[in-house]
């Protein structure tokens, strides 16, 4: 897990507005965190930069699996990486921060 | 430097070329040939009168060689080296290739100085203007004397330009040199159903105005004869100069194509080689690499070529391989189907010999490289399980004789890397000209342990054509339904695009409801492209092309207003670039509020349909094909489709709109449309085939709509109309067969979904608009919905706006 730099949470979107496998982006503390929410209703928040294209865009990307584990695909060139551990799944050594996230009451919340 | 001089410019004349060209010959090589043209391809030349151009047909003349059209040879000087043309030019060389190929004999009897032949395109244009003529004058019987191969490809041109035609054969039954008299029987059952008279066993007498005279007394009406009775080498300028020749013609060479003047080679259909004249284009293609390689300094020999023939003549499969008898035979006969099949084996059962195919020749590709070898299994197992296919073939066997290519240099090339059938055809050749060999070929792959990539993902061990049929016929309508039932895990950025498309295909509703969202690629969930930055663009539709000054300047006005930058496409429309997420929904609203509506530049879906001006403005127009484009962009808008669909519809063979680089492309005729089907731009340029000529703007719709929807149907994931119809076993002639004639009987069912499509399109963009709950998720942040991307910025570039990345280096 990446160092914390803000020990506290911060409320994003209620549950439901996530869509199942779907993301959305939040500005946490002036970050850029791309939260998911799974097909079997578990959330995950990592950073919302993809590192081979720069852009701020992982949000969009598609949820799914490899291998039984849960992960997105850059909407820009494709690369997956692991909504558990951040790490690209394709090669590249690249990786994106994974942030805590937890629900509180109807409520999303990202420590970042 | 040396000077290579090559007589005669048809088919083997190009391969000779292609071939120098391929070994590095860096001499001086020049062309004479007697055509007006460049060598085309005469096996397809039948092609020509049904609508393929003359350009259709000619091979691209290689770089560097000096070609003289319109040039006929009259005179070898062996002594000087020079040959020269019936216009007095002399042209020196070190090296001499004849390659003048045959003429067709003409039997001398009264009046043959009226028939006409088939041989060349001047041939065919003289036989349509003579049919032409006829029909003027209320003549409508065309006779077709001989019937062999050529002769019953003649009958159905006559056939075809509109007259009633008989074919007259001298020998019992029809093709002779390939079939028996159980395989004639039906082939004639078959040609007659098509409306065409077979005469066997009779000779003809004499022509006359309007009627020939057969032997026995018998007569036929005719207004225009066609004489196809077989060629002859043509051999005049080897005899006239000394060179030696066979009894009964032909160009005599050794095993290295060398005439008896070491200077001078022949090679094609005018050499005798082994003592045999070859009339097939695949030995005279080897000759001419043999040559090739021997002027190069190689020891390649020829050794003779094997005759087999598979045929599909006027619909019917024809195919014969090897010898035509045997010490014992094995006969399968189907009058009703109007199928025949014979195996020929020796004496102890044990040797394949031969086989003749009238109408199903699946045997063929299966059973021809066992030819001369222990069969595989017993006779009768190999002609009703019509299969075979899962046999294994001998290294040495043939698997493409068009091109003399056997099955251990598939292998090899396999193991050099080739993993499909496109990639053994570019690096082997088998497989690129009849066709008849593809599905040995991937066969040979999948033996191979080539995964012929069929398992979409982790998630799914089905083709996407495997998926949509699961989709279709189970009724599915759910990602979720579909992945439970049939496959594993929760799907990937590969699978659940594939399904959204394959789901939008089939039942029509908004990309974006319920489940189908989370489906969609970043394009597709936010109906727009991304750009590098992030930002998206807008690409409204512009059907055809035509816009009014009106929506002109609404698209400019929202541009100014959103800041964004313009550019017109080269679909002949106009993109708005550098809009942000939030910005989508504002920026749609005011172009849906002026008429506009989603031109999809974000779907696998219809693009555009590009058109000419056509016959409103230009002089050379013959058809309205801006208002075709328009109709057909209106008709398939919207379409979801295995990749992007692009057309276009030019007014005349100019073709202004680059149609022919099109999925499907439109020509205007004088008296209709040409369709052409499976060009593409992009990776991998292909000029797209004609699937039907002369159609009425109503077969012409219902054409592409069979064929839209069968490519829908069968296509893998993001596999353009090019690549599939490049796959596709059976190629053009298949597809011919599925979407006019109906060879599957799901022609109905096509018809039906395409018309389901249409009655169900909406537009996206405007059903957006008006459903609060998707317009949600147009934001940059979930918590901020109203703060831009703070890491979007832009600098000005010739007064409009682009992109300023963040550097990789300094963000990471
Ligand atoms: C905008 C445009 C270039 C332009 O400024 O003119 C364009 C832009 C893009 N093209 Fe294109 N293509 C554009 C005309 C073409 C053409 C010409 C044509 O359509 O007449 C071709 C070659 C013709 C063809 O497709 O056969 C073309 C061949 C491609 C290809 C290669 C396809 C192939 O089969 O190899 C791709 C990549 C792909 O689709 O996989 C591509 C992909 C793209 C993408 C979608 C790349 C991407 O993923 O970001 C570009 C995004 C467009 C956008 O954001 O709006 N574009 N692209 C043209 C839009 C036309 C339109 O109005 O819709
Ligand atoms: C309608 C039709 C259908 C066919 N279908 C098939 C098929 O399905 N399968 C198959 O294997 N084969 C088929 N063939 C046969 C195939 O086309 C020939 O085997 C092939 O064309 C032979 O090539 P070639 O170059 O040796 O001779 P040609 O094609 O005859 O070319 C010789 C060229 O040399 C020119 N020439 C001759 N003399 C001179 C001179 N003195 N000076 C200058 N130029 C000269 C001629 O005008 C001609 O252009 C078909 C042929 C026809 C006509
Ligand atoms: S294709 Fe023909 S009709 Fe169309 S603009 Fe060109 S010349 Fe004119
Ligand atoms: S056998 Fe004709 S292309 Fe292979």
């Amino acid at each position: 897990m990446t160092t914390l730099l803000h020990d506290v949470w911060t409320t994003v979107c209620r549950y439901t507005d996530l869509l199942p496998e779907r993301g959305v982006c939040a500005l946490v503390n002036g970050s850029q965190i791309a939260v998911f929410r799974d097909f079997d209703g578990r959330v995950y928040a990592v950073g919302n930069r993809d590192p081979f294209s720069g852009a701020y865009i992982l949000s969009r990307g598609i949820v799914g699996t490899r291998g039984g584990e849960p992960t997105v695909a850059s909407p820009m060139h494709k690369q997956v990486f692991s909504l558990v551990s951040g790490a690209c799944l394709d090669g590249g050594g690249e990786a994106i921060p994974v942030h805590p996230v937890r629900l509180s009451g109807e409520h999303v919340e990202v420590r970042a | 430097m040396s000077r290579l001089v090559v007589v005669g410019y048809g088919p083997a004349a190009q391969r000779l070329l292609e071939s120098l060209a391929e070994r590095g010959y860096d001499g001086r090589i020049t062309v004479l040939g007697e055509e007006p043209l460049p060598a085309y391809d005469r096996v397809a030349l039948t092609s020509y009168l049904k609508g393929a151009s003359a350009a259709d047909l000619t091979y691209a003349p290689p770089a560097g060689v000096v070609s003289r059209l319109n040039s006929r040879v009259t005179a070898v000087d062996r002594a000087a080296r020079t040959v020269t043309t019936a216009d007095g030019h002399v042209e020196p060389y070190d090296v001499l290739v004849l390659a003048t190929g045959s003429a067709p004999f003409v039997p001398p009897v009264p009046g043959a100085g009226d028939a006409l032949v088939y041989r060349t395109i001047a041939d065919l244009d003289d036989i349509r203007a003579a049919a032409g003529k006829a029909l003027l004058s209320g003549q409508d019987d065309g006779v077709v004397v001989g019937g062999g191969l050529l002769g019953l490809e003649a009958a159905d041109a006559l056939q075809g330009l509109g007259l009633r035609t008989h074919i007259v054969e001298l020998a019992p039954w029809l093709m002779p040199r390939q079939v028996d008299e159980g395989g004639g029987a039906v082939l004639k059952s078959h040609i007659e159903a098509l409306g065409i008279g077979v005469r066997p066993g009779v000779s003809l007498e004499r022509i006359e105005p309007g009627r020939v005279l057969l032997s026995g007394g018998e007569e036929l009406p005719a207004g225009v004869v066609v004489v196809s009775a077989g060629v002859r080498p043509r051999d005049e300028l080897a005899r006239a100069c000394g060179l030696e020749v066979g009894d009964r013609g032909g160009i005599a060479v050794d095993d290295g194509m060398r005439t008896s003047d070491p200077a001078v080679y022949a090679v094609g259909e005018c050499a005798l080689a082994g003592g045999q004249v070859y009339g097939l284009v695949g030995p005279c293609n080897t000759m001419a690499e043999v040559a090739a390689d021997r002027i190069t300094g190689g020891r390649s020999v020829f050794g003779g070529a094997d005759l087999s023939t598979k045929l599909k003549l006027l619909g019917v499969e024809v195919a014969q391989f090897g010898a035509m008898e045997g010490a014992l035979d094995v006969t399968y006969m189907d009058p009703v189907a109007g199928v025949y099949k014979r195996l020929f084996v020796s004496d102890d059962a044990s040797t394949l010999l031969g086989g003749i195919c009238v109408g199903d020749a699946a045997p063929y590709a299966a059973l021809r490289p066992f030819v001369g070898k222990a069969l595989p299994a017993p006779p009768s197992d190999l002609l009703f399980s019509g299969g075979g296919l899962a046999l294994d073939l001998p290294d040495d066997a043939q698997v493409c004789s068009c091109n003399n290519v056997s099955a251990g240099r598939v292998r090899e090339a396999i193991g050099d890397g080739a993993r499909d059938v496109p990639a053994l055809k570019e690096c082997t050749r088998a497989g690129s000209s009849c066709g008849s060999c593809l599905p040995m070929l991937k066969r040979l792959l999948e033996k191979s342990g080539v995964d012929l990539p069929k398992a979409l993902c982790e998630h799914f061990a089905h083709s996407r054509a495997e998926l949509y049929d699961i989709v279709r016929v189970r009724g599915i309508t759910t990602f979720s339904e579909l992945i439970a039932a049939h496959g594993t895990g929760r799907g990937c950025d590969v699978c659940k695009p594939t399904v959204a498309s394959i789901l939008a295909s089939l039942h029509s509703g908004h990309v974006l409801e319920g489940e189908r969202a989370a489906l969609q690629d970043t394009n597709d969930h936010f109906l727009a492209n991304i750009q590098k930055n992030g930002t998206y663009s807008v690409v409204p539709r512009v059907p055809g092309g035509e816009i009014t000054p009106d929506k002109l300047i609404v698209i400019g006005e929202v541009a100014r207003d959103y800041g964004l930058y313009t550019k017109i496409t080269g679909g002949q429309r106009i993109d708005l670039l550098g809009a942000r997420v939030e910005q989508l929904p504002g920026i749609w609203q005011r172009l849906v509020d002026a008429g506009f509506e989603s031109g999809h530049a974000y779907g696998k879906a219809l693009r555009t349909v590009k058109s000419c001006v056509g016959s409103a403005w230009c002089r050379y127009g013959v058809q309205d094909s801006v208002g075709l484009a328009i109709a057909l962009e209106l008709r398939y808008r919207g379409l979801r489709a295995p990749h992007k669909l692009k057309s276009a519809v030019s007014g005349c063979a100019r073709e202004c709109a680059e149609a022919r680089s099109k999925d499907f492309g439109v020509i205007a005729t004088e008296s209709g449309w040409n369709l052409y089907v499976g060009g593409n731009g992009g990776f991998t340029p292909r000029h797209a085939d004609l699937l039907a000529a002369d159609l009425t703007t109503a077969e012409l719709v219902r054409t592409i709509d069979r064929f839209l929807m069968f490519y829908i149907r069968t296509a893998d994931r993001l596999q353009r109309t090019s690549a599939w119809l490049e796959a596709l076993e059976g190629g053009l002639g298949y597809l011919r067969e599925v979407v006019v004639d109906d060879s599957l009987g799901i022609c109905a069912d096509l018809d039906a979904r395409m018309a389901r499509h249409v009655a169900g399109y909406q537009d996206e963009w405007r059903a957006t608009l008006e459903d609060p709950g998707k317009l949600a998720r147009f934001v940059s942040f979930v918590n901020a919905p109203g703060t831009p991307d703070p890491s979007i910025s832009f600098e000005t570039v010739r007064e409009q706006i682009q992109p300023v990345l963040i550097p990789l280096e300094v963000a990471r």
